[in-house]
């Protein structure tokens, strides 16, 4: 039995008033990747192991705060609203998680298991052609720095295969169809899912998360991660 | 771009919806083409907010990000399609008020400010300057039932509503008055009466506006 290794907290710009980050003695791991990059069901197995060795989890997702999920739906229905407002909105969502649900838990010890953090905001929105300073500074003026990022890495042909498998549909959003790359779905899907991808390399550069090859079994990759995490989170 | 963008900012009480409001009236009876919007409107965020601020859910940060997003729900929508369609579009508080407000709140003023960076600084700010008593008095006079952010509680300035209010206004005043030179508001003496405050705001508009410009094909 080891106890984690604490590693102090810092907010990637200026943060949020009021919350002193001594206080924070939980830790913060996100996975990141694209729909049908298996990180739902990796984090399920992640936090049946940390359960099973004695350590609380608590999980947060994006479109899952109690204050705007409802006007988040509605928008994802249809295109109600301009490229500025998503974006706000997306991050008020996030806000109201980090601020009511994240910090609180690692107020009180928790491991934060996060399926997806600023940085698919970030990305979505470089995509869609935001203002690169504009979403930076909103993001990053607030958001905690994590204990340790993954990114989940598959290629758009085995992420097209397990959507498929899943849904037999491509989801409108995750093909950037409102962009209007192209009128052909899966042609869309394919070129959107590259452009996410590059912009995730960059990010990952400046940030420096892990990549974790997705394109293996959901058991390789969950293997993985734990030999990863047992270190950062002095787990086994 | 086209149209113009007219803003009124001042301290609740100060008379600014009364005056914009006589402006609009003014301008339609005018001919002239113009669209108004005030803040905390948009029907997409309305919702939102409201439970937010029912259930007690917001903390400065979403406060702030929420009024945000109502304001470009509204900008996106409306006032820049409007004004590239060459309105003069008129706005009840502009994010000068969430500047001050959010500032107040312990935001960060950069931050704040880096937000709002999609919407252009008005063709004409009016700012409606009462001495912070008068505002006070205005308001509290009648001992209506303040909302809780209205007062400011949400700062715990005071446990009392109406000194919690009165601390909050004072500084919200505070920061408009910091703000005044940066961006180059018209100073109007909120003191004055309605005819006296909206002849000068007429006056105002139309030295700095070519009205004549603005009026609808087929009318006047």
């Amino acid at each position: 039995m080891t106890t984690s290794p604490h590693k102090p907290k810092s907010w990637y710009g200026k943060g949020i008033p009021c919350v002193n980050l001594d206080e924070l003695q939980g830790s913060l791991i996100v996975i990141e990747g694209a729909d049908g990059s298996g990180r739902s069901s990796q984090i399920a197995m992640l936090n049946d192991w940390l359960e099973g060795h004695g350590r609380a989890t608590v999980s947060m997702g994006l479109r899952r705060s109690n204050l705007i999920s409802p006007e988040l739906d509605k928008a994802k229905q249809g295109n109600v609203m301009g490229r500025i407002t998503m974006n706000l909105f997306y991050t008020t969502d996030f806000m109201d998680q980090l601020e009511n649900r994240i910090i609180p838990a690692l107020r009180a010890g928790f491991i934060v298991l996060a399926d997806r953090y600023i940085y698919t905001l970030l990305a979505r929105a470089y995509v869609r052609g935001i203002e690169r300073k504009w979403i930076e500074d909103l993001l990053l003026g607030v958001a905690l720095v994590p204990d340790a990022v993954f990114y989940l890495k598959v290629s758009p042909k085995n992420l097209i295969e397990r959507n498929f498998e899943k849904h037999s549909t491509l989801d409108y959003w995750e093909s950037g169809m409102d962009i209007g790359i192209s009128q052909d779905m899966f042609d869309s899907f394919v070129k959107y899912q590259r452009r996410v991808q590059t912009e995730f390399s960059g990010l990952q550069e400046r940030f420096g998360f892990e990549v974790i090859n997705g394109n293996r079994s959901p058991r390789a990759v969950q293997l993985e991660l734990q030999a990863k995490l047992a270190r950062i989170l002095g787990v086994g | 771009m086209k149209g113009k963008l007219v803003a009124v900012e001042g301290l609740d009480g100060s008379g600014k919806s009364t005056q914009v409001y006589l402006l609009r009236r003014w301008l339609e009876l005018e001919g002239v083409k113009v669209f108004f919007t005030e803040w905390n409107s948009s029907d997409l965020v309305k919702s939102a907010t409201k439970r937010g601020k029912n259930q007690n859910l917001l903390t400065p940060t979403t406060f702030c990000l929420i009024h945000c997003t109502d304001f470009a729900d509204r900008w996106e929508r409306q006032v820049l399609p409007l004004l590239k369609a060459g309105y003069i579009v008129l706005c009840d508080r502009y994010k000068f008020t969430a500047f001050a407000r959010d500032s107040t709140r312990g935001c960060d003023r950069e931050w704040v400010r880096s937000l709002y960076n999609f919407a252009t600084v008005p063709d004409i700010t009016l700012f409606f300057k009462a001495p912070l008593q008068v505002a006070l008095d205005r308001i509290l006079s009648g001992r209506p039932v303040l909302k809780y952010h209205e007062a400011g509680m949400d700062m715990g300035f005071s446990k009392d509503p109406y000194e919690c209010f009165s601390i909050f206004q004072g500084k919200i005043n505070d920061e408009y008055d910091k703000m005044t030179d940066e961006f180059g508001f018209v100073v109007i003496d909120a003191t004055q009466s309605i005819e006296v405050m909206q002849q000068e705001v007429r006056r105002i508009v139309a030295e700095r506006i070519d009205l004549a410009s603005y009026r609808l094909r087929g009318k006047k």
